[in-house]
């Protein structure tokens, strides 16, 4: 007994011993960091200032802020939209279906996101696939231009998550028990009512931690505005990675990535406060 | 009974033939003899051929498998070892440190980068595999600890209670029964942590070194120079991989 006691302690250190060197550590120093004077060359000054988070409430800033959370406000509604029918009917499908549709969804979400993007390009660069299309359709007569725009990042957001509302959406609809609903439209509910009576509340944990899972990874996908947005959409991230490879001041990067981080904690919170448990649903 | 309406099945079959267009696109358009994506000139393997004689592309890809078994092997020892020290009675700091282990998971990718990157320079680690791998690990360990912990919180108690009541040393319960029970969630943990290792790049970029290039990094340098035929080519063999080891772990986990 005393053995299984010892054995308990020793498989938490692994785990204790990275959590604090690789976690922690790390976050608290970039706190550290942010707090700090950028040197002259490379790196910084140990001299205490609030320069960094002064510069972070520039109306320049704020206002790249403001957009980065209008986009993946966005880019989570029309992921709603899309995911949240997707996962509900793939629900109903049989288990057959079930089993064949999961396996179809899988494949895209496995692959590389960078290739998935690759497609992208192909069909919105000017005269791709799209505009040959629209041009041969008649419904436009020039190239539309469509790769660096605004509608082309929003679009490589939705694709890229997706899959995450639609998994969340789907491991609830799994749970649910169907006879409720059965049983409300027996009792003379209309489908509508039943569906915002029974199906909504019951699926609503898959919906929030689909929300979560879809918003929170928006705020810093840099690379997507990166490559469909070229330099004409710029988001926090790509400011942040600007900032430490180019400007190489990593004290205004820590302090704009301690911001964001501020955001991303309050948004979880809220969502572990909405959803009373804060288990990401579908993942696991 | 439950009925799936026609609309609803052409919303589905829609929504999927969308998610598979710029993979269908890419892999079709791998196949193209001319230099520009825009035009098609023909069915040719020129690009499949330059890519099989790219040196370069051969190492990057070699360097992404390296990291990613590294990564795998690491997050496993970290994971599992957590998933099951952490069942039982709850010591005081252990919803504290796995909340915290969580969080690479939740926080925006750019700044676990950036992080790294300074914590790393900070301790004098040489940037390459080293740094690579213990990023990388700081977003499958939660993967692995959590898809682990999910499958030790529904398995019976007794069971283990069990095989000790008949003798069993406590190495051989977990070997014979606990083990088994949770290497199907073992299993899919380290699907995910290999395929997310492979596909990173904003990490992989603030924490590599001069001389190790991955494949990821590869492909996103290449792409913002704009695309050439050859990422295509590339995309079209990773797809190929993916798609394998997709069956693979159907068929494992179906046994």
């Amino acid at each position: 007994m005393k053995n299984k006691k010892l054995n308990k302690y020793l498989l938490r250190i692994p785990i204790y011993i990275f959590t604090i060197l690789f976690v922690i550590l790390p976050l608290a120093y970039m706190v550290i960091i942010s707090f700090l004077t950028k040197a002259k060359t490379w790196g910084f000054d140990f001299t205490f200032t609030l320069e960094n988070y002064k510069k972070v409430f520039d109306p320049f800033y704020l206002n790249i802020f403001l957009e980065s959370v209008k986009l993946a406000l966005a880019s989570t509604v029309l992921v709603t939209l899309i995911g949240y029918p997707f996962g509900y009917f793939m629900g109903r499908l049989s288990e057959r279906w079930k089993r064949r549709m999961m396996m179809l969804l899988m494949i895209p979400f496995w692959t590389s996101g960078l290739i998935r993007l690759n497609g992208w390009i192909i069909i919105f660069r000017s005269n791709g696939v799209l505009d040959k299309l629209l041009m041969f359709s008649g419904i436009t007569k020039t190239p539309l231009k469509l790769l660096y725009t605004y509608p082309a990042v929003l679009v490589g957001m939705v694709y890229f998550l997706l899959p995450f509302m639609i998994l969340s959406v789907y491991s609830s609809v799994e749970k649910m028990d169907w006879s409720l609903i059965e049983a409300s439209r027996d009792l003379g509910a209309s489908r509508l009512e039943s569906f915002l009576t029974i199906t909504l509340r019951l699926t609503m944990p898959g919906l929030l931690s689909g929300v979560v899972l879809t918003f929170v990874p928006s705020m810093g996908l840099f690379y997507i505005s990166d490559i469909l947005g070229g330099n004409k959409i710029v988001l926090i991230g790509s400011v942040i990675v600007e900032q430490l490879t180019k400007l190489r001041n990593i004290p205004f990067a820590a302090a704009l990535s301690v911001i964001l981080m501020l955001l991303t904690i309050v948004f979880l919170r809220l969502y572990k406060k909405v959803s009373g448990t804060g288990e990401l649903e579908g993942l696991f | 009974m439950k009925k799936v309406s026609k609309a609803a099945v052409i919303f589905l079959g829609l929504v999927t033939v969308l998610n598979y267009l710029p993979i269908i696109l890419t892999v079709v358009y791998s196949f193209n003899k001319s230099k520009l994506t825009s035009v098609w000139e023909g069915f040719s393997l020129d690009w499949y051929k330059m890519l099989f004689n790219d040196g370069d592309i051969k190492k990057a890809l070699l360097n992404s498998i390296i990291l990613a078994v590294l990564t795998c092997m690491l997050s496993l020892v970290i994971g599992v070892s957590a998933a099951l020290a952490m069942r039982g009675k709850k010591l005081i700091f252990d919803d504290f440190i796995s909340g915290f282990a969580s969080l690479p998971i939740m926080i925006p990718e750019i700044i676990l980068g950036m992080v790294f990157m300074a914590i790393f320079s900070y301790m004098n680690l040489p940037f390459g595999f080293v740094t690579m791998t213990i990023a990388h690990s700081s977003f499958c360990v939660p993967y692995i600890f959590l898809i682990v912990r999910a499958r030790l919180m529904g398995m019976d108690l007794s069971l283990e209670e069990a095989a000790r009541d008949l003798g069993a040393s406590e190495f051989e319960t977990f070997r014979d029964v606990t083990l088994p029970y949770i290497l199907p969630g073992i299993a899919s943990g380290l699907l995910l942590s290999f395929a997310m290792s492979f596909d990173d790049v904003v990490i992989s970029i603030f924490t590599t070194g001069p001389s190790v290039n991955t494949l990821a990094i590869k492909i996103y340098t290449k792409m913002k120079t704009g695309i050439t035929p050859e990422i295509n080519a590339l995309a079209t063999v990773i797809l190929v991989i993916t798609v394998l080891m997709i069956f693979i772990s159907e068929r494992t986990r179906k046994d």
